[in-house]
């Protein structure tokens, strides 16, 4: 059997790329550099199928190899950390020799099947591709092989739901979802708990940084804009000490608040009495 | 010497012979054909992108009631090309922390897939070329599985993003590529068993063949779920509003292109117009009858509008109403949070998705195999699916969880004191059970921890108790 001019140079062109970026995946020093090889000897590959009319095998190859395992070795890579170096401490005791053995009664059952096959006369590329590639591939292995297919499946879906149970864990608290949360934070609402975030700490025209309190529209500092730590270790500064110390402080609102005004053709309304509020404490009291 | 340039113009004069399993005819087409129509692609392609840029800045304008861009050029049209001379002319910048081969890499993946896609998407039929007796197919090539190889170029254009966030060096690109990954994995699943509906009804993965198949009927209306769910997922493949989080700006900068600038920049950004491109033109392609004229007007003079060249101006047209659905979409909804992100692939997408193609394929088999009539496979689909509607709409509510049941936070356990040893064991404690304090926390940080100014004693914040205690590992 005889390749074209055309596959000729392409294989000789990408058989050698493909070997040194097989043997990168030994000597590279960054995993990620290691998954990049890989990945182009896929893709090469994957071409080099295409070269030799399988062209099901080889987009299937990029789509299932490059697109999804080697997708999910670069996120695993990147979930454990890139620089994390492997344990190299057996656990189980005699594993290395168990493997050892068993990868040999592999090979020896793998070489002994090879070596006794018999293969039936070839057909050729022509009669295996009459009915375009994926029709033919589809009549042989759901044809011919489907037991084994189903095997295979079975035994696939059985790994992915036994590691799905076995990495289980019951529920031991009820969840807390967003709706939990907003009804938690209404229900703190009368024990002095706040529906908003956290203020951000103080910026102002002269200073922007994480130790100095935010203002609120009154202009008084908020305590709790400050980093907990900072307050802790008595590192935060006063807003005082920032900003001008007889600065005014807009406490007519704080008065005001809560109590409408009616006017007179609403007088029917309800009118909306605000609680004693205690009065403001104004920097300037403070200072 | 000069022999390899005369054997490459031998290869490419060549002409091709006819692949079965396609409906397109390429056997009149040599290499010089490919040439120009990929050449024409490539025009076609980054026009595309500069009009796809204005058209969405002016659209989502509107939608916001504001004018758009329109300063340079008639309606604003040279924008998105002054933009692009900006960037050409930008300072390249290469971060220190950089892997730089692949930082320099991840772009030219992101671009060069993106490409690749409109090689097998067809414009039209076969067209004449004006002023001469050449016909070809107005698509560049075809082949048994072509929308294989779309999903294979749509899976390695990813490897672009998630290489330009690890190359970066730098947090937010990295969360940005990790998110990636995970929104690639989920619902490119979705998107291929969407697709796999298509070439159960078409009998075919190529998409000559497909678009040939769907001359009775688009497959949008019989495969509807499909059809849904393919555009979530397209919507999320191409990290667009409200799937964009790989890029999230309130909470990545704007993810795995934050250390990138000008024409790397660039490239990021025509790869992600080029992937929208890309996806209207499958969902174009596979559900919405291609190049076909819309019914009332294929129905004109014996199919006139479906010959020549007005297909092409069908298939655009189609082409730029799912652009609009982009844009649309990113003017009316807001991002997802993440974990809903997931769950919607995994928990909605995915499944649905799983059972509608076993649904789909019992359907065929029975037409097929089964010696039954399409009109009782029909009735018998609408009574199963009446049935399945009665009993969800009839399905009694689940109740929400009485407070204070067991297994809530103030459980039985809580009454029991935590014995840290149960069992002879290290165990956690149970819900309502706290740790006692660890002897090996520092209560407190001394006094010469703080700086002299300060006077407040620390104990000031009662309200707290965690306040109390600094880790100070």
């Amino acid at each position: 059997m005889t390749a074209s001019t055309g596959e000729a140079v392409l294989f000789w062109c990408l058989a050698p790329l493909m070997v040194v970026a097989a043997l990168s995946l030994l000597f590279a020093r960054k995993a990620v550099h290691a998954a990049i090889a890989v990945m182009f000897v896929m893709v090469s590959l994957a071409v080099l199928y295409i070269a030799q009319e399988a062209p099901f095998l080889g987009v299937v190859q990029v789509v299932v190899y490059t697109g999804a395992v080697m997708m999910l070795f670069l996120f695993v890579l990147m979930l454990v950390g890139v620089d994390s170096s492997d344990s190299l401490v057996e656990t189980i005791r005699g594993q290395r020799w168990i493997g050892v053995l068993l990868g040999l009664g592999l090979g020896v059952v793998l070489v002994g099947v090879v070596t006794q096959a018999t293969f039936p006369p070839a057909t050729g590329l022509a009669a295996a591709n009459a009915e375009t590639n994926p029709v033919g591939l589809a009549r042989i292995l759901f044809g011919d092989y489907v037991f084994a297919m189903e095997v295979v499946g079975v035994l696939l879906i059985t790994a992915a739901v036994s590691a799905l149970v076995l990495t289980h864990r019951r529920r031991l608290t009820p969840k807390r979802g967003q709706r939990e949360i907003a009804d938690a934070k209404v229900a703190a609402l009368p024990d002095g708990g706040r529906l908003t975030p956290l203020a951000a700490p103080g910026v102002y025209a002269q200073n922007n940084a994480m130790d100095t309190p935010a203002l609120d529209p009154q202009g008084r500092p908020i305590e709790e804009s400050v980093s907990r730590i900072l307050r802790i270790r008595g590192q935060e500064r006063t807003a005082e000490s920032v900003l001008e110390p007889g600065r005014e402080v807009l406490d007519e609102h704080e008065r005001r608040r809560g109590v409408l005004v009616p006017r007179a053709d609403d007088a029917d309304e309800h009118r909306v009495v605000a609680a004693p509020q205690t009065p403001p404490q104004t920097s300037t009291e403070e200072g | 010497m000069s022999t390899v340039p005369v054997l490459v113009a031998a290869q490419i004069g060549a002409e091709t012979p006819g692949v079965p399993g396609i409906a397109a005819n390429f056997s009149q087409d040599n290499g010089w054909t490919y040439l120009v129509k990929a050449v024409l692609i490539i025009v076609f392609l980054l026009t595309s992108v500069l009009l796809a840029i204005w058209f969405e800045r002016k659209v989502v304008g509107r939608m916001q009631v504001r004018p758009g861009p329109n300063w340079h050029g008639p309606f604003g049209l040279l924008q998105s090309l002054a933009d692009a001379m900006k960037l050409l002319l930008k300072e390249d910048i290469t971060v220190k922390a950089a892997d730089k081969f692949v930082y320099l890499l991840a772009p030219m993946i992101s671009v060069f897939c993106s490409l690749l896609v409109f090689a097998v998407i067809p414009f039209g039929p076969e067209v004449r070329i004006p002023w001469t007796d050449y016909v070809t197919p107005a698509q560049l090539t075809d082949f048994p599985v072509a929308v294989l190889y779309i999903l294979a170029c749509a899976s390695l254009g990813v490897y672009g993003i998630v290489l330009g966030g690890w190359s970066s060096g730098s947090t937010y690109p990295l969360l940005g590529s990790v998110r990636s990954t995970a929104q690639v994995i989920s619902y490119e699943l979705a998107m291929g068993l969407s697709l796999v509906s298509v070439f159960i009804m078409a009998g075919s993965m190529s998409t000559s063949e497909i678009v040939d198949s769907q001359t009775a009927l688009w497959w949008f209306l019989p495969l509807l779920p499909a059809f849904i769910i393919y555009v979530i997922s397209m919507i999320g493949e191409t990290n667009r509003l409200p799937f964009d989080l790989p890029e999230a700006e309130g909470e990545l900068v704007s993810g795995y292109m934050t250390e990138y600038s000008s024409m790397k920049f660039a490239w990021f950004f025509l790869a992600e117009y080029i992937n929208m491109l890309n996806v209207s033109a499958i969902a174009t392609t596979l559900f919405m009858g291609g190049w076909r004229a819309p019914w009332p007007l294929s129905a004109i003079n014996d199919g006139m509008f479906n010959e020549g060249w007005w297909p092409i101006l069908w298939f655009l047209a189609k082409m730029w109403a799912f652009m609009f659905v982009f844009v649309w979409v990113r003017g009316t909804l807001l991002r997802m949070r993440y974990d809903q992100f997931m769950h919607l692939g995994w928990k909605i997408l995915i499944p649905a998705a799983l059972g509608w193609v076993v649904v789909l394929s019992v359907v065929q088999g029975v037409r097929q195999f089964g010696e039954v009539d399409t009109r009782t496979v029909l009735i018998a689909g609408a009574v199963a699916a009446v049935v399945v509607l009665a009993v969800v709409w009839f399905w009694p509510e689940k109740r929400p969880d009485p407070p204070g049941r067991p297994g809530g936070t103030a459980g039985p356990a809580a009454k029991e004191p935590f014995d840290a040893f149960a069992g002879g064991f290290p165990v956690p404690p149970l819900p309502g059970q706290s740790l006692p304090p660890s002897s090996r926390r520092r209560a407190l940080v001394p006094d010469d921890a703080r700086p002299p100014g300060a006077s407040t004693p620390p104990g000031e914040h009662p309200e707290n108790p965690h306040d109390k205690e600094v880790d100070r590992a």
